[in-house]
């Protein structure tokens, strides 16, 4: 017989170390959540670097800024539509439910695929910089920890988004396309693509309701070098929307 | 037997819209011994066991679990309780000594995890991914999770359900095993003979209603008392011979072949009294006993498989 210490959170370090390994274990999730990434950013870098490097025009400086961002955001959507696709398999698998039958508890086992999305983000996003230094030479002096932050912050706001949507969905096989549907709807509004004041008036407004633009305009703008303090607006909104899709995923999240 | 039941479920009912799966259902388990929930699929045995671990809530009813309300006091009642689910499945990736490493990790105690391998014979699997398991190697990981945490009891759900006769003889041993070392083990099957062959005592359940329960021996003499000797003769007479004996029913003549039903301990003696007695040639000789599928067909009107 041995002894475990009690604690609030059993399992979650356990847990969490233990998924990080299945999924490494799935070649077709790591090649979508980390490798695409990180090739698109190589491919778009190789494509465009060497005109941006030098170019001062207004679309250079859009695109310098506009390529990392584009490709922080699909890290975080892969992020969101993996974590959603995870859900609804073990729901339909009855994993969650044989481990709800165990004294972990659910919190647990919803943080800890949280922290392995947010690792993942992580990786990729600095595989992302590793691999693409030498095409970006002016985002040499881009502050790396800041922007890391930026977008492990975004990723757990749309996280929660991402945890409606694996509620309402009913089966696995519907899940994936069903949040691919939610999530790159909302790209056109953003601002990734075209600055929001550049759109017309109505898409502006659907701009202004979609957690993607906050989350778009904090990593564009710590990109560049912000202050945090000039983003204090896009972090409490993530902040807002975070609280309320988790207290609204925690009425309708179904065990099975 | 121990003196307070370890389950005691009192008059559960549960419905899914208008659907009724479990009406009016009150059974106790007692220490030490393999209770089986038994009855067709639909019957409500799942429902009714997944009450009783505190996954799904009665609409009505009291249910007692060690002494806890399962679903109130559920902090308290799981690190006591093992439960291997019908049909359940874990990570595709994960390994078996992953699995058993984890669950370890989320109770108080635990045993040795790799000698809880062992016994069940999953030590050369060890290293497997989940999905690699045949289906009875999966049932044994399920009931190494089970029994992880050295509970006092142990919930099996369907547990040999689409395992060949061989791999399900090995489980049922293992079973035992788990009783033998003081355990007590609440089953549901829809296999009949898995019933008679394992359980202690059963609850026929049928249309979410508890039929009768006693000993798989008990359930077969109130319900179906007769039993049959089958003999093989030509001896000349040998109808009228049979039929005058004192525990016989009735004789049944094909050709040679006589079907002898009755009912009491002595039938079979006093047959072969008859015989040697009479001086008959028998070339063939076998008896039938009723089984727990015989009872479920006098108590439903309906065989199980239909």
């Amino acid at each position: 017989m041995s002894m475990n210490p009690r604690l609030p959170l059993r399992g979650l370090g356990k847990l969490t170390w233990l998924e990080i390994k299945i999924f490494v274990r799935e070649p077709m999730g790591l090649i979508g959540s980390v490798v695409i990434p990180v090739l698109m950013f190589l491919v778009l870098g190789r494509t465009f670097g060497p005109r941006l490097a030098e170019a001062a025009s207004p679309t250079a400086i859009q695109m310098r800024t506009g390529l990392p961002v584009f490709v922080a955001v699909f890290i975080a959507i892969s992020a969101v539509l993996s974590l959603v696709a995870v859900i609804a398999i073990y729901r339909e698998g009855g994993i969650l439910k044989r481990l709800r039958a165990t004294p972990i508890s659910p919190v647990t086992i919803l943080v800890t695929h949280v922290l392995v999305k947010l690792v993942l983000t992580a990786v990729t996003v600095v595989l992302m910089f590793l691999a693409g230094r030498r095409y970006y030479p002016a985002g040499a002096d881009v502050p790396l920890f800041s922007f890391t932050l930026a977008l492990l912050f975004s990723t757990w706001s749309i996280l929660s988004i991402g945890f409606i949507v694996a509620s309402l969905v009913r089966t696995a096989r519907f899940a994936p396309p069903l949040g691919s549907l939610f999530l790159y709807s909302m790209l056109p509004f953003c601002g990734l693509f075209f600055p929001v004041d550049a759109l017309p008036p109505a898409m502006q407004a659907v701009s202004r309701v979609i957690p993607l633009t906050y989350a778009v305009s904090l990593l564009s703008g710590i990109w560049q070098g912000d202050p945090w303090s000039a983003h204090l607006g896009d972090v409490a909104v993530l902040l807002v929307v975070f609280a309320v899709c988790t207290l609204v995923a925690a009425r309708v999240f179904r065990w099975e | 037997m121990g003196d307070t039941p370890v389950v005691r479920v009192s008059g559960i009912r549960k419905t899914y819209g208008a659907t009724v799966a479990v009406d009016d259902v009150s059974f106790t388990v007692e220490a030490g011994e393999i209770f089986g929930l038994i009855g067709p699929n639909g019957a409500g045995k799942t429902t009714t066991m997944e009450c009783v671990e505190g996954l799904r809530r009665p609409d009505r009813g009291r249910i007692e679990v060690l002494g806890l309300d399962p679903v109130r006091d559920a902090g308290a009642l799981q690190p006591r309780i093992g439960v291997q689910l019908q049909e359940a499945q874990l990570q595709k990736r994960i390994k078996v000594w992953e699995a058993v490493d984890l669950w370890a990790a989320l109770y108080d105690t635990s045993v040795d995890g790799d000698r809880l391998l062992d016994q069940l014979g999953l030590t050369d699997r060890r290293d497997a991914w989940f999905m690699t398991l045949s289906g009875g190697q999966k049932q044994r990981l399920f009931i190494a999770l089970a029994l992880i945490n050295q509970p006092e009891l142990v919930f099996l759900d369907e547990l040999t359900t689409g395992l060949d006769p061989q791999a399900r003889r090995a489980i049922w041993d293992l079973v035992r095993g788990i009783r033998d070392r003081g355990q007590t083990v609440f089953l549901t099957t829809h296999l009949m003979e898995e019933a008679e062959r394992l359980c202690d005592r059963v609850a026929i359940i049928e249309h979410g209603r508890i039929v009768d329960h006693d000993t798989p021996a008990g359930l077969v003499a109130r319900h179906c008392p007769q039993r049959s000797v089958v003999v093989t003769t030509a001896h000349e007479g040998a109808a009228a011979r049979f039929a005058g004996l004192a525990s016989v029913d009735t004789v049944d003549r094909d050709g040679d072949r006589h079907t002898i039903r009755g009912r009491g301990d002595d039938l079979v003696t006093e047959v072969i009294h008859c015989l040697s007695e009479h001086r008959m040639r028998v070339t063939a000789f076998r008896t039938e006993e009723p089984t727990l599928e015989d009872v479920f067909l006098t108590l439903t009107g309906h065989s199980i498989r239909d």
